[in-house]
């Protein structure tokens, strides 16, 4: 018996999932319920609980790096890829996040379900996509982490395409995959570059060949910078940044628990992810991290601006989680990597808690989404109420909730860059308005519902348990990480720092110099903070909670003490109002610029040229060729025995010509008949 | 002694009219015999090399051929026998039911 069994046997922890898949897809069909969920949950909570022992195992064993090669999947030449898992900090984070919050999804699930038919296959398809988010984290190099890549953009079409008679849903499920397929499309081509310039996939080998190179120099379009931007550029279409994007909010045609883990809570991460794990590559490519900081800053404003007047519950979350991903990647774009994965865990929490309760009110209304037909629910589903405007606050950024000490590290880490401190600042605004306009919208003002139609009732214990587990996590998530000005010591940073070594001492400690103008304003602001750090760190906590306060209190006026004045407001300035409604017509370019291009010249050239005129035209003259051919021969079977006794004679005098006239070759037999 | 040259002429000559025969008579019988004709006019083509070069092995073939013609002889008459009776004609130009 090892020490440390499960570090040993790491791979049961993305197995178990699989196997509670196959299973519940293999036999789930004429299962009741009750046993599918048994499968389901089983395999899902039992990895989870192995997680939680192979952590302790990790942290028992000193925190070090740990990895395993299990088997060698390919082989080819000097290439290797295998089967080989890894334990490290920033898996350690990644694993129980997508176990834990998984497992509550799952469960949640049981209840939101509960009514649909393809039980068994929505259950199958949910642990498949666990098994391959834990390949995804645990994965210990490039090439099986794209496994688990594809893996997941696979679940993820069959989820967001279950309800498959819909057309929207089918559509929005291809949509989703061919959009991420051109993100792979970039994303294997950085590997194809990585393998040609190192010689390696394996994270630990070729992260140790490219340390000690030397840094790019900004704007310099270098191997690394390449690679970054192609590495990116998957991440873009995994986590919905611009301009790649449009696939997520479509997304939400998806059951409300796929919406909740799968687009809000763990896949959309995954570029995060791959971004923080390659922080090495990164961090030799000042131009990529650029790239990565404005993109992802312009997607969290971008989104954020959508956000601000859809009407669908569903799909102002959708656009919150692409801001909210812009977020991450502005973070690890500024070189903040533990801030970036930090915001991802409360991100996690908050997020699918939202996506939960927005699931339970839904419930409640018996299917309906319309914002504009809810309204005063409050009394009605206290619990669910509660938290959400617990998620609401959290990731509003209201002090003390775990959205606010991740939101306030990223924005601190960037305030180095005006611009972009700037737009990230908007968004935190655009944020809480928004959240609040949901909150308002739904619980408080009047009934906009028929209540003899529609009998509002509060979703069963299986799902307002996992709301509450969540709920407490989005409150409290925060703290591990509480910066030191707060009374609290950034845990959560500390613990990452093995794991992103080499990144933490780009991360400029003292955002501002104190000598400045603006310094002097900071410090002055902070008055009574004690020394000139803390009263600069507490002056842009302040101004976050500032910004935030502003979101909430115009959302309040707008929404609960004038709710005639949003309308107005919508109608003064319709055309910004039409363009936010129609998300920037962004779809619509999208389809004149690149969907129809692209079917007219399927259609003319490639079905009516290449296909018919080419493949089908030589296939079919092969056919006719041959069958005229045949026609001609076919007299020569006459039928009539002399003929064919012709057709010998003709034969037989040929090769007596071809001996007797043939150059060279034949002559020997000729000599032989002398 | 007759030079070889001569015995291969006329071999060669009985070859041709057995194929003369074969290709442009019309009864069955007739053309039967024009096949028996090639058969040994080849024979004595054998024969013939066999006695020029002093060995035996043209000998043997033509005995192999003459078994041979036999069996045929006695197969074809056969065949020859029942289209006569089936079809009451020996025109092979009236036996044309494979024709297309």
């Amino acid at each position: 018996m090892p020490t440390h069994p499960i570090l040993e046997y790491l791979w049961i922890i993305p197995l178990l999932p699989l196997l509670g898949s196959a299973t519940n897809g293999f036999f789930g069909a004429k299962w009741p319920n009750k046993y599918v969920n048994i499968v389901a949950i089983g395999s899902t909570g039992l990895s989870f609980l192995l997680a939680l022992e192979a952590v302790r195992e990790f942290f028992d064993s000193g925190q070090v790096l740990l990895r395993r090669e299990f088997f060698t999947w390919i082989a080819a030449g000097n290439f290797r890829a295998g089967f080989d898992l890894q334990m490290d900090q920033l898996t350690v984070v990644m694993v129980l996040v997508v176990t834990g919050v998984g497992w509550l999804i799952h469960i949640y699930a049981t209840g939101y379900m509960a009514h649909e038919s393809g039980y068994y296959r929505f259950f199958s398809y949910l642990n498949l996509f666990m098994f391959f988010m834990l390949i995804l984290v645990l994965a210990a190099n490039y090439v099986l982490l794209f496994v688990g890549w594809e893996g997941v953009g696979l679940s993820s079409y069959l989820l967001i395409g279950f309800y498959f008679l819909k057309k929207s849903a089918s559509d929005a499920g291809k949509k989703a995959f061919i959009v991420n397929r051109i993100g792979d499309f970039g994303f294997m081509l950085g590997m194809f570059l990585l393998f040609r310039t190192f010689h390696t996939l394996d994270f630990t080998a070729l992260f140790e060949k490219a340390g000690p190179w030397p840094p790019e120099a900004m704007g310099q379009l270098g191997t690394f910078t390449i690679a970054c931007l192609l590495l990116f550029m998957g991440a873009c279409g995994k986590s919905a940044q611009l301009p790649l994007y449009v696939w997520l909010p479509d997304a939400m045609e998806g059951p409300t628990p796929v919406s909740a883990l799968i687009h809000a809570a763990t896949m959309v991460t995954a570029g995060v992810y791959v971004v923080a794990r390659s922080h090495i590559l990164f961090m030799h490519a000042p131009t990529a991290m650029l790239v990565v900081a404005i993109v992802g800053c312009a997607t969290a404003f971008f989104a954020a601006t959508i956000g601000l007047v859809q009407t669908d519950i569903k799909r102002v979350l959708a656009y919150s989680t692409v801001s909210q991903l812009g977020y991450m990647f502005l973070a690890c774009g500024v070189g903040a990597f533990s801030a970036g994965i930090f915001h991802l865990m409360t991100h996690a929490f908050f997020k699918a808690l939202l996506f939960l309760a927005a699931g339970s009110v839904i419930h409640a209304m018996g299917g309906e989404q319309d914002m504009n037909r809810m309204g005063g629910l409050s009394k009605k589903i206290r619990w669910t109420y509660i938290t959400m405007l617990m998620a609401t606050l959290a990731i509003a950024g209201a002090p003390g909730f775990s959205g606010f000490f991740s939101k306030d590290a990223i924005l601190l880490a960037a305030s180095g860059n005006y611009l972009l401190y700037g737009f990230g600042l908007l968004t935190a605004l655009l944020t809480s308005f928004y959240m609040f306009r949901l909150i308002f919208l739904t619980f408080h003002g009047k009934q906009r519902f028929d209540e003899h139609k529609i009998h509002v009732h509060e979703s069963p214990r299986s799902m307002l348990a996992p709301l509450v587990i969540l709920a407490v996590l989005s409150v409290v998530g925060g703290w591990m990480a509480a910066p030191e000005f707060w009374g609290g010591e950034n845990h959560f940073e500390k613990f990452l720092e093995p794991a992103f070594a080499n990144a933490s001492e780009h991360v400029t400690q003292i955002p501002v110099d104190p000598s400045t103008r603006t310094g002097k304003f900071l410090i002055a602001f902070g008055e009574g903070m004690g020394s000139a750090l803390l009263k600069i760190l507490w002056t842009y906590a302040a101004i976050a909670i500032g910004v935030a306060l502003v979101g909430f209190l115009v959302a309040y006026w707008l929404y609960l003490r004038r709710p005639e004045k949003a309308d107005g407001l919508a109608k003064s300035m319709a055309l910004a109002y039409r363009t936010l409604l129609n998300k920037y017509y962004v779809d619509e370019l999208y389809g004149a610029v690149v969907v129809r291009p692209l079917v007219w010249i399927s259609t003319n050239v490639l079905w009516k040229v290449v296909d018919v005129a080419g493949i089908d035209a030589t296939v079919n003259g092969i056919a006719g060729g041959t069958t005229a051919v045949g026609d001609g021969v076919r007299h020569t079977q006459s039928g009539n025995t002399r003929s064919y006794a012709v057709w010998v004679v003709v034969g037989a005098l040929v090769i007596l010509a071809v001996i007797f006239f043939w150059p060279s070759q034949m002559k020997p037999v000729v000599g032989m008949v002398r | 002694m007759v030079p070889t040259n001569y015995y291969v002429i006329l071999s060669a000559i009985l070859f041709g009219l057995g194929v003369f025969a074969f290709i442009f008579k019309r009864n069955i019988i007739t053309i039967f015999m024009s096949i028996e004709l090639m058969l040994n006019a080849v024979n004595l083509a054998f024969v013939a090399f066999s006695q020029a070069l002093g060995k035996l092995d043209g000998q043997v073939f033509v005995l192999f051929v003459i078994v041979v013609a036999a069996a045929e002889a006695a197969v074809g008459l056969g065949i020859i026998i029942l289209i006569a009776r089936n079809r009451q004609t020996l025109n092979v130009e009236r036996v044309d039911l494979l024709k297309l």
